[in-house]
């Protein structure tokens, strides 16, 4: 807002100590950034945060899968991603200007300074659901890991060597529920129709190229990946789209399941403004950390 | 013992420690078993893993290498996780640690590698069949089958050899795993998944 000359200092004297240039500049000050990353931390804290807190939802259906089957496949899928979190937050960790521990990472930091997608916190809601998120994130997993196999970044490249190999499991036990329970009775369908209604408007963040610093921008250009993708370090999310949609596509019409039109998407999670139900996750993954600060065992 | 750690305070007690020290269950022979004229190789072969006690880290090949400094006196062991969140991989390298200390080894160093990353082709002709002996049907070398139709493999039942089985779930007992029953016999089976 222009102020006249004459305006200008008595707005001063009516609020010593709040010039807005001066506050503007304290808030961006690096000590204030509550997430500020380099471009390789932040990206491989994105990898590492989305196999973390999907972990830790699927946790959440032990002991309560409606078969004793699925309380240890859903187990063992969720220590598969935990195993995959455990190295890249080690790796995140390591490249830190002061490094950090997998362990200070998971469970010291605050919910604005986790990088995971809003896919990957919100409840689970019923096993349809579970499946539904399930087949739309293990689908971009498998298309990512490949991708990432060749990075020039060789640890990056060996996490997804590694972790490729997994998420062909997760990707067919997923695809093998929500065939069954589609194309199932009048009552999984409708329940599985309404999980994937659930999580559709939660995938284009996957693939949006939001970025880094401002959430609400439209521009959907990368920038903060923009020079990893030069070093051929990762690929453009964007790029991911096209063969994520027609996989699934292929297995949603197969289920005879309606593909969902939304009219809007999540985003911001990457930069970390997250929904509140991270906040209730991390309350309970960290808890125990924290009330014994340093414990071993 | 020192007696000043909690679970020393317990009312209920915790019987015999010697027993707690081996926490998987699989205790390694011990080197004088295997004779002073053992490499440091079959040292390290001789640890187990500790889900699946039937068969050595170097027949299931997470056993990568096995180098000794050249005084002699330092050991640096180098193994790879089977699947990534494979929570037996400390144990394993306790038992390693523990193998070699007694073999009278000055340092002993576990190097975690993850590239090349570990498929099933690594498990020897020795460790197909001390799974086979164990109840464990070894992996039959198949692609795991993605898409949107799964196809359904054959595997063959280690207690009576029929190829009538069915899967009752892709995820068992460990990552590694999967769980079937044999139609013929009835009995319930794991199947060691091919990870290629």
């Amino acid at each position: 807002m222009a102020s006249t000359p004459e305006a200008a200092p008595r707005q001063a004297q009516r609020q010593p100590g709040h010039d807005p240039a001066s506050l503007a500049a304290k808030v961006a000050a690096p000590r204030n950034r509550v997430g500020a990353y380099e471009p390789l931390v932040d990206y491989v804290l994105r990898l590492g945060d989305d196999a973390l807190i999907l972990s830790q939802r699927l946790v959440d259906w032990v002991a309560k899968s409606p078969v004793i089957e699925e309380d240890i496949a859903l187990a063992n899928i969720a220590l598969d991603l935990l195993g995959q979190a455990r190295m890249l937050l080690t790796y995140a960790g390591s490249q830190l200007p002061e490094p950090k521990s997998e362990d200070d990472l998971a469970y010291w930091r605050q919910s604005a300074q986790f990088r995971c997608a809003h896919l990957v916190e919100i409840p689970g809601g019923d096993f349809a659901r579970t499946m539904a998120r399930q087949l739309v994130f293990s689908t971009y997993q498998q298309l990512l890991y490949s991708q990432l196999e060749t990075s020039t970044d060789a640890t990056i490249a060996a996490i997804a060597a590694k972790a490729s190999k997994e998420v062909r499991y997760h990707v067919d036990h997923a695809t093998k529920w929500v065939l069954r329970l589609g194309d199932g009775t009048e009552e999984s369908h409708g329940r599985m129709q309404a999980g994937i209604d659930a999580v559709w408007p939660y995938t284009a963040e996957l693939f949006d190229a939001d970025a880094g610093v401002t959430p609400y921008a439209t521009d959907r250009t990368d920038q903060a990946l923009q020079p990893l993708i030069t070093d051929g370090i990762c690929p453009d999310p964007a790029m991911l789209q096209a063969p994520w949609q027609e996989a699934v596509v292929a297995v949603l019409e197969t289920a005879t399941l309606t593909i969902p039109q939304t009219r809007w998407h999540a985003r911001g999670g990457r930069t970390g403004i997250h929904t509140a139900h991270l906040d209730y996750v991390l309350a309970e993954m960290q808890t125990v950390a924290r009330a014994h600060p340093g414990a071993a065992w | 013992m020192a007696a000043d750690r909690l679970e020393d305070r317990s009312p209920f007690g915790y019987g015999d420690r010697r027993l707690a020290d081996d926490i998987d269950g699989t205790e390694p022979k011990s080197a004088a078993a295997l004779g002073p004229n053992a490499t440091p190789w079959q040292l390290a072969a001789d640890v187990c893993d500790p889900e699946i006690p039937a068969i050595s880290i170097a027949d299931l090949g997470i056993l990568r290498a096995v180098s000794v400094s050249p005084d002699g006196e330092d050991v640096t062991v180098t193994i790879t996780p089977t699947y990534s969140g494979c929570p037996a991989m400390k144990a394993i390298e306790n038992d390693l640690h523990r193998v070699f200390t007694q073999a009278g080894f000055r340092t002993v160093a576990v190097d975690l590698v993850l590239s090349p990353a570990w498929t099933t082709d690594w498990i020897t002709p020795a460790g197909q069949r001390a799974l086979h002996d164990s109840g464990i049907t070894p992996p039959t070398g198949t692609r795991p089958v993605s898409g949107p139709i799964g196809l359904t493999l054959s595997v063959r039942c280690p207690h009576c050899g029929s190829f009538d089985t069915a899967v009752l779930s892709q995820f068992g007992s460990t990552a590694c795993k999967a769980l079937y029953r044999c139609s013929a016999c009835r009995e319930p089976f794991d199947w060691f998944k091919p990870l290629l």
